[in-house]
């Protein structure tokens, strides 16, 4: 039988310590229906999410809210939205409690003295002449200036087809501001014309997914396994879908047989009562998703079946590790 | 009365091998005291299939704090040991 100290080296075993214990138990929360953008693309109002529930504007029901969640066993508070920074109030309910990471449009700056090491993830659709494309402006310019330089911010670059040959200007900008960069990949759930990947496609931006790696291994927060598997879709031979999404609303979870999934994990909505089917659109096509937290999260739970061979097994902390840096449980 | 877990202590270790397919290993030479999480990766929707073995089994109920504790074939001897002595 393979186990883990019979596959690594003592530097590796040192790294997989790290890790071993965290244990992480995340959960999703709309924050808010409202947006100061629209994005195409967007999933959450292409697929009408803002409109499943009215948003609840007590703020004391969030910080009841917030304790129940903790009670339930979660270790992670994963904010979306709409725009979460809209309703910094909400945000403070959760951040007194838990460790907190907020997605944002990066327009608005989390006011450092309220949330001093909330993570920060700020999303970023390519360059200049996409962002304006498809989310009518140009938010690195205003959100670089919000957040450069900042240690608990990073950028999380939404690859399009078109970004193909030109996410190096991408890493180089960001890099510019003193930030870090994760890479995920668009599912396109509005359609937009050219903005659906092609097979051929995703073989060569996962070539230059790793080339943006090896060269900007500072800025670069990502694995080239997270790359093979959100390009090909598979894993362990096997391939990416409803049967094995990790990601699903537990309440909402009636597969069988049961795939590896996270533990007791719900997608909220802002009423604090509805509850979406899973961490991304209501509607989109599983079969297509490329939804880059479900890819990472299929990963991690699914950690016996790479204690296989040791770069197998590398592979898996690799990703593991992206994510606990990403949600600042280890050091950059 | 103690009861002798060695004989528990196989069976848990044939549970897991089967449950689990683990491959190359038998009862006889599964260390009861390898660190089932740490070193073969066994997680709490393993430990879940596992219980409920266990429970048919054994006529045990394994509760689902308990599953943290439960890091080695040892401490699920002893775990069960300890359950089957309360009911005498
Ligand atoms: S900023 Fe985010 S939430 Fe707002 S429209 Fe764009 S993708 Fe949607
Ligand atoms: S859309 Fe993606 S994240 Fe949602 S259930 Fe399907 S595969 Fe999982």
């Amino acid at each position: 039988m393979k186990t883990v100290s019979s596959l690594l080296d003592e530097r590796w075993y040192e790294r997989y310590k790290k890790i071993s214990k965290l244990n992480i138990r995340s959960s999703i929360y709309d924050v808010t229906d409202h947006c100061n953008l629209r994005c195409k693309g967007c999933f959450f109002f292409s697929s009408d999410e803002h409109k499943a529930a009215s948003e609840e504007k007590d703020v004391s029901k969030w910080h009841t809210f917030v304790e129940k969640e903790m009670a339930r066993g979660v270790n992670l508070a994963i904010l979306i939205g709409g725009e979460p920074t809209l309703c910094l109030d909400r945000i403070e309910a959760f951040y007194q409690r838990l460790p907190t990471f907020c997605a944002t449009n990066g327009l608005i700056k989390v006011p450092r003295e309220r949330f001093p090491d909330m993570m920060v993830g700020i999303s970023l659709w390519g360059s200049q002449e996409d962002e304006i494309l498809l989310r009518g402006k140009d938010t690195f310019k205003i959100s670089s200036n919000n957040y450069a330089g900042d240690p608990h911010a990073y950028y999380l670059y939404t690859i399009t087809p078109k970004q193909l040959g030109k996410t190096e200007q991408i890493i180089k900008n960001v890099e510019g501001v003193g930030l870090k960069v994760h890479m995920q990949l668009l599912s396109n759930d509005e359609g937009v014309d050219g903005f659906s990947w092609q097979p051929e496609q995703l073989m060569d931006i996962r070539a230059e997914m790793d080339d943006m790696l090896d060269k900007y291994p500072q800025t670069v927060i990502s694995s080239k396994y997270y790359h093979e598997i959100i390009t090909t879709g598979r894993m362990l031979g096997r391939p990416f879908g409803w049967s094995e999404c990790p990601s699903v609303t537990i309440t909402h979870d009636n597969r069988t047989p049961q795939p590896k999934r996270l533990t007791n994990f719900i997608r909220w909505a802002s009423d604090l009562k509805t509850t979406h089917r899973c961490c991304t659109s209501e509607t989109r096509d599983c079969s297509t998703c490329k939804d880059g937290a479900a890819h990472m999260s299929w990963v991690m739970v699914n950690k016996r079946g790479h204690i296989r061979t040791t770069r197998d097994l590398q592979n898996w902390i690799e990703v593991y590790e992206m994510f606990a840096k990403l949600y600042q449980f280890i050091p950059w | 009365m103690e009861k002798d877990i060695s004989g528990t202590t196989l069976r848990i270790a044939q549970i897991l091998i089967d449950e689990l397919k683990l491959e190359d290993i038998t009862p006889e030479t599964f260390d009861p005291d390898l660190d089932l999480v740490d070193e073969v990766g066994v997680d709490s929707m393993d430990l879940a299939t596992v219980a409920l073995v266990l429970r048919d089994e054994y006529g045990i109920r394994i509760d689902e704090d308990d599953y943290p504790k439960l890091t080695t074939v040892r401490i699920i001897a002893e775990y069960i040991n300890n359950k089957l002595n309360s009911d005498d």
